[in-house]
């Protein structure tokens, strides 16, 4: 049977709790992975490993998380037809919303700067990833 | 002296485990460096000890081709203390391996010929080992392989030729 959309979040919470030593209440559906919670980049990796290992449920069939699934390649941010001047391009944003199809562009879409990426990747990108994956 | 906190490897299971053990001798300065009179092996030696020996289990699933380091220490908690005259034993399992890196569950005890022929828990350790051509994006490194060293290979020469094991 699938997982709620709560269950999923439990989990993810217990997850990042463990992965990135913060208390239970600090983790919110719109917390940043990085901004707010304080993960490096190998934090990530080490979140991707935990998520894996969390959402499989038959040790035959492991539950496999993509290279770039859930954090884009940094090289699509060197390409001068997606960012200039520190901003995403109309081009550039419309490729990242396709890459990152979970996260929430609201906020993002009003000032698209490179250094407001990590706002794209919440707890809540990670639940509705999973959500997605997992139906 | 030698950056090396393994004595040999006892078994090998390539992609899945590996255990390897390290005696401690009173010879060995470090041991003194903490608390005057009473030598113990610093746990920050005993986590160098499971990150080698999970190194080269990383490292050997990807035939040593990969730059592998160890990226974290998510968590290491200590049972007891470790004095000369006895055996660490390192125990490595893989949680999670991807061409990102790997996930290692490390468990170190110890062997006290003098009190039991029974292995009695020291730590639990988990380790995150990163490709780091695959990752740190943005970053170059050199093309050589710094990790793996042609000094490295004649260790494993050595691992291989005192181990019965599929190293």
């Amino acid at each position: 049977m699938a997982l709620s959309r709560d269950e999923i979040y439990q989990k993810v919470k217990s997850v990042l709790v463990d992965a990135l030593s913060v208390d239970d209440e600090d983790v919110k559906p719109n917390s940043t992975i990085r901004g707010d919670l304080g993960a490096e980049s190998l934090d990530v990796l080490d979140i991707v490993f935990r998520l894996e290992k969390a959402f499989t449920t038959d040790p035959t069939r492991k539950f496999i998380i993509p290279r770039g699934d859930l954090v884009p390649d940094e090289k699509l941010m060197e390409n001068p037809d997606y960012v200039q001047a520190g901003k995403l391009t109309p081009m550039g944003l419309a490729e990242l919303k396709k890459k990152m199809p979970y996260s929430d562009f609201t906020t993002f879409d009003q000032n698209p700067g490179v250094d407001k990426l990590d706002s794209l990747f919440t707890v809540d990108t990670l639940v509705k990833y999973l959500e997605s994956k997992l139906k | 002296m030698r950056w090396i906190w393994i004595d040999r490897f006892i078994e090998f299971t390539p992609k899945q485990s590996a255990t390897a053990v390290k005696n401690i001798t009173l010879a060995e300065e470090h041991l003194h460096d903490l608390y005057p009179a009473f030598p113990i092996m610093p746990a920050s030696l005993i986590i160098e000890g499971m990150a080698q020996t999970a190194g080269i289990l990383v490292g050997e699933a990807r035939n040593f081709k990969e730059k592998v380091i160890l990226g974290k220490i998510g968590r290491a908690i200590f049972y007891q203390l470790v004095r000369p005259g006895q055996t660490l034993i390192y125990a490595a399992r893989v949680e999670q391996l991807s061409d990102d890196g790997a996930a290692i569950f490390g468990t170190v005890s110890v062997l006290d010929p003098a009190v039991s022929e029974v292995q009695t828990p020291v730590a639990e350790i988990e380790l995150v080992f990163s490709h780091i051509d695959k990752n740190l994006a943005g970053m170059q490194f050199p093309e050589h392989n710094f990790v793996f060293t042609e000094q490295f290979t004649q260790l494993l020469a050595t691992y291989r030729s005192v181990g019965a094991i599929a190293l």
